[in-house]
């Protein structure tokens, strides 16, 4: 907890709080982009504290809630019909398919394990040679270097029963998405500040310009994120629009060059679907031709059908930060962690159920 | 992990198998041998109706009676094992109803292929636990199940125990105004076992706090006998789970302050590192008491006196938001604390 704690500190907060409360003049929407963001939020009542003036919207940036249905359903189908020992973070387990989660495939007899790190996958597969190992490899570019080391382990181990089914996607695109929609309301960006700790700041620059919108690469603790927020509405009340690093102690501007590079041997980028948000052009990351032996999507040739989400659910709007969860008719009611309709309620990165699980006082 | 086995104070007798096979649960001769040699072995002076069928006991007042499984994995971690689990689990069950625990039941259902030797030092464990507790294991069953449909070793305890005369505790009795006291820091029991699960070893000191926990209780119950209104071990599910059952079994809202809810530097850490909230992490040997607002900290000092030197006052009932628990964070901003869907699981970024 050692250099933990300062960012955590009540009187910090306070007088951030305070600085915040002086410089805003008019109303400013700002979006946090990572699911981690807005956890800590909720989590730690800051927006009950921050002026009303300040509106909070919460990004994209929950990789479980806008991994696509479609490839859900492949995971359950590996699973169930062909001996796959299928593998993936915790919270994978539980977002809904068409038709049923993995742990309910689980719960079915499929051998679905909760692992917490892809290299364990891989260990899974040396001590399982005569079953198949997929890792469902999800995330942002923060779990990408890790994904691409376990094919990289794998390869070099020489063994053929392992393989990922990636379903990464890039905030960068994202956050242009949600610039470029015609709804759109952001004045304001807090980047995520783990992803710029792997891939570094380089591509804030050219939205901030181009979208003439303040960007401030921002940390997750409360300090953090009141400190964010202050950078953000002083540009805002400057008219300024640039990239500033909050999160510095974390983030160099030029990322983990060493994990840029295991990224670049095994993945390229590629156009990604974004469960409840559509296609997004050169946003997410695929496993490389070459490598073709260990991705899932290539090896096992299943065609899963596109299957329709609940019509009632309006996640696609909550991960654009057009709407609130609250503001869902479904809220509370029909969907709950324990019957989500949508991703954003199942996931423990996911907006609405940061919001259902931490609800203001 | 090694490193956390205890010390085996007592050799294991000379047996002509070293691993549980399926036929010692057939009935047979190597039932009757794992029986004699092993079981009866440390619990017969306990057993006081050895080989018969059930235990004849002689009850007097008000008598609390429970029964808790444990299936904990793994078997062995850092401070304890499913042993003192089984023990101290169903003695804080007691102990929560205000009873001073007296006999235990004991039975085992265990996977074929077990080594003998985690079988013994399990029994050892159980064993040393019921002597310092002073309760006696009066009476078993020991079952064997084919490789792949247990996993190791699952025990079932019951318990049987005195209600303290001074006792009346029940959540009718929970009122507004009440304080919470929580005997010591959270979070302990779970993270030593994440500590040592498969896929996540962390190195890290943090041991089990699994512990019985009549004597403190009836150290309450002495001296301030109906004055202590509720008393909960907050084991799956912690403290966060256990005040929402509270809230809405009484009706009532609680107020917690985090910068009072005791958590150890080393666990706090973890937690952070896997995404974690201690409020929902399991605890083996801590219990919270509602106690009434006049007494709260003459029940804390006490607590303190007798090497609960982390106890603390937590928050307190209150009559405004009806069946929510709400958290004032440590920056001073209010939130729910939810029940929790499922289990909760490590982030993934």
């Amino acid at each position: 907890m050692k250099f933990l704690t300062e960012y955590r500190d009540p009187e910090l907060a306070q007088s951030y709080l305070e600085e915040i409360r002086k410089t805003v003049t008019r109303s400013w929407t700002i979006m946090e982009v990572c699911g981690g963001q807005t956890h800590s939020i909720v989590k730690n009542g800051l927006l009950g504290l921050l002026p009303d003036e300040i509106t909070m919207v919460h990004g994209p940036g929950c990789p479980v809630c806008v991994t696509p249905l479609h490839l859900i359903d492949k995971a359950v189908y590996l699973a169930e019909e062909k001996n796959v020992i299928l593998c993936s973070f915790g919270d994978m387990l539980r977002v809904p398919g068409s038709e049923r989660s993995l742990l309910q495939a689980k719960a079915k007899g499929a051998d679905v394990r909760i692992l917490y790190s892809p290299l364990e996958a891989v260990k899974l597969a040396k001590e399982n040679p005569d079953r198949e190992v997929v890792f469902f490899a999800v995330g942002f570019e923060t779990t990408a270097p890790a994904n691409a080391l376990s094919v990289l382990h794998a390869q070099r181990a020489g063994l053929t029963n392992y393989s990922i089914l990636a379903s990464h996607v890039l905030v960068p695109p994202a956050m242009e998405a949600v610039l470029a929609d015609d709804e759109n309301v952001i004045q304001g960006f807090l980047a995520a500040g783990h992803v710029c700790t792997i891939m570094g700041i380089d591509a804030y620059y050219p939205i901030a310009e181009k979208y003439q919108i303040p960007i401030v690469v921002t940390g997750f603790e409360p300090v953090d994120l009141l400190q964010g927020i202050l950078m953000t509405v002083r540009q805002l009340e400057r008219n300024q629009y640039e990239l500033e690093n909050q999160y510095k102690r974390v983030v160099r501007p030029e990322g983990n060059l060493a994990a840029q590079k295991a990224i670049e041997q095994v993945f390229q980028i590629a156009d990604r679907e974004w469960r409840g948000i559509g296609t997004i052009p050169q946003s997410g990351y695929e496993v490389r031709p070459e490598l073709a032996a260990f991705d899932a999507n290539k090896k096992f040739s299943v065609n899963i059908h596109h299957a329709q989400e609940c019509a009632a659910c309006i996640a696609g709007q909550v991960l654009k930060g057009l709407k609130k969860p609250f503001e869902c008719s479904q809220f509370g009611k029909a969907c709950t962690p324990s019957t989500p309709l949508g991703a954003p309620m199942v996931s423990s990165e996911g907006a609405c159920a940061a919001y259902f699980h931490y609800q203001e006082a | 992990m090694t490193q956390f086995r205890m010390q085996l104070n007592c050799p294991l007798p000379e047996l002509d198998f070293d691993v549980i096979t399926m036929g010692h649960g057939s009935g047979g001769v190597l039932t009757n041998k794992l029986l004699d040699d092993v079981i009866l072995n440390l619990f017969s002076d306990e057993l006081e109706n050895e080989r018969h069928d059930g235990a004849q006991l002689s009850l007097e007042g008000n008598t609390a009676f429970t029964t808790d499984s444990f299936v904990v994995s793994p078997l062995f971690f850092p401070g304890g094992n499913i042993g003192d689990l089984a023990v101290n689990g169903t003695i804080n069950d007691l102990a929560m109803c205000g009873a001073i625990p007296q006999y235990l039941s004991l039975s085992l259902i265990i996977e074929e292929g077990l080594p003998m030797t985690d079988l013994w030092e399990v029994l050892l464990t159980i064993q040393q636990c019921c002597k310092q507790a002073e309760v006696k294991v009066v009476t078993g069953d020991t079952k064997v199940v084919e490789r792949g449909k247990g996993d190791k070793l699952f025990i079932n305890t019951a318990g049987i125990g005195k209600v303290h005369p001074q006792a009346d505790i029940g959540i009718n009795r929970v009122q507004a105004g009440d304080k919470i006291i929580v005997s010591g820091p959270l979070a302990n029991h779970g993270m030593a076992i994440m500590s040592v699960r498969e896929g996540l070893e962390f190195e890290t000191e943090i041991q089990t706090d699994s512990a019985p926990l009549h004597q403190p209780v009836k150290n309450l119950l002495d001296e301030f006998g109906s004055s202590v209104h509720l008393l909960r071990d907050p084991t799956r599910g912690g403290v966060g789970t256990v005040l929402n059952e509270i809230a809405r079994s009484a009706n009532l809202g609680v107020n917690l302050r985090q910068v009072d809810i005791p958590v150890d530097e080393q666990v706090a850490g973890a937690c952070e590192l896997l995404g974690l909230d201690p409020l929902y992490v399991a605890n083996e040997g801590l219990f919270l008491a509602i106690v009434a607002e006049d007494i709260y900290e003459a029940a804390l000092g006490q607590l303190r006196e007798n090497g609960f030197a982390r106890s603390a006052c937590i928050g307190e009932v209150t009559d405004e938001h009806l069946r929510q628990v709400v958290l004032t964070s440590g920056i001073g901003g209010r939130r729910v604390v939810n029940m929790l869907a499922g289990e909760q699981l490590p982030r993934i970024c």
